[in-house]
């Protein structure tokens, strides 16, 4: 195995590791008005990713500087290319990430009540717009000769992409649910469970779609079994889910999701970049990618590094591994009596 | 101005008024910056001042330590989030505005970039979320480690960033490759050990730690003197534990700033005599306290000067000659070709003139503090509360001028002397684009400081909670979401 190839499954494996980890946090955000009824469910709901998230989220930027690292040529073009695209993406990263750590500071309805806008708006619009960017990306952009994007902020807004984006939203929403369910009790858990069944038809439709779909663009038999192995997590971890067995249907929503991942990167590769204006344009693995010297040192980085990460970050979830409820929030009366 | 063309390539519509894509792209790229290094200072210093503290209330059990390892933990805390969340942006530029740079160094610049968030973002936030929610679930000594794996992760931070921003002042490692057009490593441990950065690195710490002390020192000193007689036992300790920590830090500012002269002398000449506005080469070379030059900064009209004293900043002897600007200016003419290879001298000037007085006047302000505290009740003058008020700034704006000072004296390059800033940025992306980001991330940026600095002097004006060892939830719940 080439190390071009090896550093295109270690992004790949970020990006999936990305998308199932923050997928369920962005999930969390969307639903916070649905399931939290009042301010100590909405303390609940958002408890439960509240370690987390930060943790979360620094897989993006992993695979942000790992693409820099291992091809600088993809890394350039993709980020000045979607250009736009990614600002709002990162406007929306910025304000939710300073809600969720802002929003517990100052006990006040008025307050809670617009950083939960803020939460709700920042984990809809990145789970939205990383679906649309994801499908751009396999789909490919104009491209001349010179690796340059030649297309506008509205090339990305295509049929395709947009069902990707649409595809990914409900994911992460149901993604979120199942989570939701799986870590709380009392009603937050119950108001989760309600919406797995229409989340979860929907999201079989719109995954569906996409994924067949994406098998028009460069399909083989691998992807195929990927996406219909993802199809059949999805269906699983929702009859999980309906037979109350939360840790399984959270098992499955998260397979759903790497397995969509996984046939998004496998019909990509070994393109990182295509072009839609003449295939021999089109970025690969080969041409946008570092020197052999840089690929091996990031390599043994990455080999020594991940492993501990995993292993740390999943001392995390164990700790905070215990199920959520109202009586672990004690309301300020019952507070001053104690 | 609202042409639509301006959103595509850049081309003969590449322009907002009399700016284009590369004025708009430079100005992003400061403000950004320097917004965001407001903040990572603060982090890197009070991550470690907190885990000194928490590790003060594991050893004695003393619940003074507790209470104050609470109240700072939560300033801390207020200033982290914004600094990671414009960590995103800092790394997401690249890409979007300097994309041409991203390719030509790409195969060295980005390894520091990547390790940088593999060993030290995902330690940080990782163990953050350990800390701030494990204070009843970790076992005590696991949640210490938490927060001291912070701190460490934080400095690694420094470091990598450190590394991949010294490549750009002394770049070495590499090999020009004509055929791909861009620079390739051939030697990471160069890059990691780069003379450069290895100044850089604890220069960088240092003044972090002088952040975080004064800072700490700022506040604590306020509510000893607006609040006399109440919380002593927390804020009086904190008053020593900053000042000193201030002052030791703005020594280690001090020599570690010598040594980068004279590394900067021999690396990046250029930015040392812009640095003193010295146009002629000389030796020995004056030390200049004030020189005042033509507002285009290309002659000097009146100046007042320490005979020998840049000479021995920069060489390390009285009488070591050092390069003027115009004789650089053409030496570089003729290595580089024709160009202008003279950085703004006004700005690099002043800046590097402010960030010294800067964190000179925050150590005298440390020095005074400890001096008063001789005293069990230091008298509360109007001017001693004005500086405790002033100090936790005065670093903030030292550490901004630093950086101003080191990326602007490095002018016209983007990397010195392989690249030049103007060849860097992105040739995809219209100045209408960058224009619309500047102004997003700017004003969001402004909303973000408002809200920051409201609760920062909320949270600072509120005293820890009494300690009750009976209710371990009493401290708590500010701390938590």
């Amino acid at each position: 195995m080439a190390l071009t190839d090896i550093w295109f499954l270690l992004i790949a494996v970020l990006w999936t590791g990305y998308l199932v980890l923050e997928g369920f946090d962005f999930g969390v955000g969307m639903l916070l008005p649905i399931v939290g009824r009042d301010a100590i469910d909405r303390k609940v709901t958002l408890r439960t990713i509240g370690p987390v998230w930060d943790g979360n989220e620094v897989w993006l930027l992993v695979a942000g500087g790992a693409t820099f690292a291992a091809f600088p040529f993809w890394y350039a073009t993709l980020f000045s290319g979607f250009y736009l695209a990614l600002l709002i993406i990162l406007v929306a990263l910025i304000l939710r990430g300073i809600a969720l750590e802002y929003r517990g500071k100052i006990d006040d309805a008025t307050w809670h009540r617009r950083w939960d806008l803020v939460i709700v708006g920042g984990s809809a619009v990145p789970a939205l717009l990383w679906g649309v960017a994801l499908a751009n990306i396999v789909r490919g952009v104009p491209m001349g000769a010179d690796h340059e994007f030649a297309g506008s902020f509205f090339t990305l807004l295509n049929p395709y992409a947009l069902l990707g984006g649409l595809t990914t939203l409900l994911l992460f929403a149901l993604h979120g649910a199942v989570f939701l369910a799986l870590k709380t009790h009392g009603d937050v858990h119950d108001r989760a469970l309600k919406v797995v069944p229409p989340l979860g038809i929907a999201s079989v439709v719109a995954a569906a779609g996409f994924l067949g779909w994406t098998q028009t663009l460069d399909g083989s038999w691998i992807t195929w079994a990927l996406a219909v192995a993802a199809a059949l997590c999805l269906i699983g971890g929702l009859i999980a889910s309906r037979l109350g067995r939360e840790g399984w249907a959270f098992l499955g929503t998260a397979a759903t999701i790497a397995l969509a991942s996984a046939t998004l990167f496998t019909t990509l590769y070994p393109n990182v970049l295509p072009s839609t204006t003449d295939p021999a344009f089109s970025l690969t693995t080969l041409n946008a990618a570092s020197t052999p010297y840089t690929l091996k040192i990031m390599t043994w980085v990455a080999v020594i590094f991940t492993p501990l990460v995993v292993l740390y970050q999943g001392y995390t979830y164990w700790v905070f591994r215990a199920r959520l409820g109202r009586t672990d929030f004690p309301t300020p009366v019952q507070k001053v009596a104690s | 101005m609202w042409d639509l063309r301006l959103w595509g390539r850049r081309g003969p519509a590449g322009k907002v008024g009399s700016m284009d894509a590369i004025d708009l792209a430079r100005w992003q790229f400061g403000i950004v910056t320097v917004y965001h290094f407001l903040f990572v200072p603060i982090t890197i210093g009070l991550s470690a001042l907190v885990a000194g503290l928490h590790t003060a209330w594991y050893r004695t059990g003393n619940t003074k330590y507790r209470r104050m390892t609470q109240y700072w933990g939560k300033l801390f805390l207020i200033n982290f989030a914004i600094g990671v969340v414009t960590g995103i942006v800092q790394e997401f530029q690249f890409g979007m505005n300097w994309s041409d740079y991203s390719k030509f160094v790409g195969d060295i610049f980005g390894a520091p970039l990547a390790i940088e968030g593999l060993l030290a973002f995902f330690l940080e936030s990782t163990f953050l979320g350990l800390w701030i929610f494990g204070w009843d679930k970790l076992p005590k000594k696991v949640h210490l480690a938490s927060i001291w794996l912070v701190a460490i992760g934080t400095q690694l931070s420094a470091y990598f960033i450190l590394a991949a921003n010294s490549w750009m002042q002394w770049p070495l490692g590499y090999t020009y490759n004509q055929a791909s057009g861009r620079a390739e490593l051939h030697d990471f441990g160069a890059v990691l050990t780069n003379k450069v950065a290895l100044v850089t690195f604890p220069h960088t710490i240092a003044a972090s730690f002088l952040t975080g002390g004064a800072f700490m020192l700022g506040i604590a000193l306020w509510h000893l003197l607006r609040r006399p007689g109440k919380h002593t036992d927390l804020f009086r300790p904190a008053v020593k534990l900053g000042a000193i920590t201030t002052l030791v830090a703005a020594a280690a500012v001090m020599i570690t700033g010598d040594i980068q002269a004279k590394i900067m002398t021999e690396t990046q000449p250029m930015k040392m005599a812009a640095a003193e506005a010295l146009y002629e080469t000389s030796a020995p070379a004056p030390f200049s306290i004030l020189t005042i030059g033509s507002l285009d900064g290309s002659k000097e009209i009146w100046s007042l000067k320490v005979p020998h004293g840049l000479s021995f900043l920069a060489t390390g002897t009285t009488t070591g000659q050092v390069e003027g600007i115009n004789d650089l200016q053409q030496a570089y003419e003729q290595r580089f070709g024709p160009g202008t290879y003279t950085p703004n001298v006004p700005l690099t000037y002043w800046s590097f003139r402010f960030m010294i007085l800067s964190g000179v006047l925050a150590a005298a302000i440390a020095l005074l503090a400890l001096w008063r505290l001789r005293r069990p009740r230091p008298r509360a003058t109007k001017w001693l509360i004005r500086a405790a008020l002033a100090v936790p700034l005065l670093p903030l704006v030292g550490n901004s001028f630093g950086w101003i000072f080191t990326e602007m004296g490095r002018q016209p390059w983007i990397v010195f002397g392989l690249m030049q800033t103007r060849d860097g940025v992105s040739p995809s992306v219209g100045a209408g684009s960058v224009l619309t980001s500047l102004i997003v991330l700017t004003l969001l940026y402004g909303v973000l400081a408002v809200v920051e600095v409201f609760l920062l002097l909320r949270f600072a004006r509120e005293v820890p909670a009494e300690a009750d060892s009976s209710d371990p939830e009493a401290a708590e719940p500010a701390f938590l979401y």
